[in-house]
């Protein structure tokens, strides 16, 4: 299917133009997200998509599943109500580096550690953009922001290794460069059974990019093609040829823990047969 | 026509232009992207796969 054609489908076209600013790359990512649910042909009666609140959290508005725009930081909660009550349904859960890993951080590791199933699609642009510009916790040390004019001095989370640690049991990155990489990892992160996250690298030229001399939209996407390494060619590179980089690709997965929903339903199973 | 720019979405940022191999693309007067060399449009699908904004599209 064509993109023009995929966008009818999967969008309510009626509310295009987006509100995301020139260059934003949260556009980009929200297009990944229904390509790989066109490659996985699923019906759009069967996917949720929750989201929180943010620039990247306004991206339910625009899908036409079924979806909530709900509070900050609280679109895990959400999801994870959502996905108790009908496992059939395919869950995704759209959100922010502040969203996720702020207001929402208790909730992104608790969710990991459950290995609920679903798929949570983070847009990284390192900065709270629809607030003005300040500084998160993937903001990376170092960075100015409008809470930090004379740069941040905290270190950024690494989110992918946190939430393995948590307990996702898939966790990769791609950035909006990397658009048909972030695509097929969207795909393979809903195929996933089990608590999946996709960090999805994305340029904010104007509350970031403009605050960080990084350039214009088009500089921020190629800073991106100069910063992101597929995971082999990364492996191979010395520590010194890592500075400042980061691997994109799958980075982590587990198919031997067992889904909280699977072991919620055996419970009921089992507090329903009487047997203790 | 191998390319369908919906100018109502557009706004402007350029990305379109700055990797089209060919250098079609280009910011009109009131900053809207126009195709100034559809002739050498080779339909590689740059601009649609980077375009944020869904504005345009390459017809095969």
């Amino acid at each position: 299917m064509s993109m023009e054609n995929l966008i009818n489908k999967y969008f309510r076209p009626g509310r295009l133009p987006h509100i995301w600013c020139p260059g934003c790359g949260n556009g980009v990512i929200t297009g990944c997200i229904v390509k790989a649910i066109d490659k996985l042909a699923l019906e759009k009666d069967n996917v949720a998509v929750i989201s929180g609140i943010g620039c990247s959290s306004r991206a339910s508005g625009y899908l036409d599943f079924n979806t909530v725009h709900s509070a900050h930081g609280r679109a895990l909660p959400v999801a994870t109500g959502v996905k108790l009550a009908d496992p059939s349904l395919k869950v995704l859960v759209v959100t922010g580096d502040g969203d996720a890993t702020a207001i929402g951080g208790n909730h992104l590791i608790h969710a990991a550690r459950r290995n609920i199933d679903m798929t949570v699609v983070l847009f990284n642009n390192s900065i709270y953009g629809m607030t003005g510009g300040q500084y998160s916790p993937l903001t990376p040390q170092g960075s100015k922001a409008t809470t930090a004019p004379y740069a941040t001095i905290e270190p950024a989370f690494d989110i992918t290794e946190l939430a393995k640690a948590a307990g996702a049991t898939f966790v990769a990155r791609a950035t909006t460069f990397h658009a048909q990489i972030l695509t097929d990892l969207i795909a393979k992160g809903i195929q996933h059974k089990g608590f999946s996250l996709i960090e999805a690298v994305s340029g904010c030229p104007i509350s970031f990019g403009r605050q960080n001399k990084m350039g214009g939209p088009a500089d921020m996407m190629k800073w991106q093609r100069d910063h992101g390494v597929m995971l082999a060619a990364w492996n191979k590179m010395t520590d010194e040829q890592k500075a400042g980089k980061f691997p994109i690709g799958v980075l982590h997965e587990d198919n031997s823990r067992k889904e909280y929903t699977e072991a919620y339903d055996e419970l009921i199973a089992r507090a329903q047969g009487g047997n203790k | 026509m191998s390319l369908k720019i919906i100018t109502e979405r557009c706004k402007g940022c350029g990305i379109c232009a700055a990797f089209c191999p060919k250098q079609v693309l280009a910011l009109s007067e009131i900053e809207k992207i126009e195709a100034v060399h559809e002739e050498n449009c080779i339909k590689c699908g740059q601009c649609e796969l980077r375009c944020p904004d869904y504005a345009i599209f390459v017809e095969k």
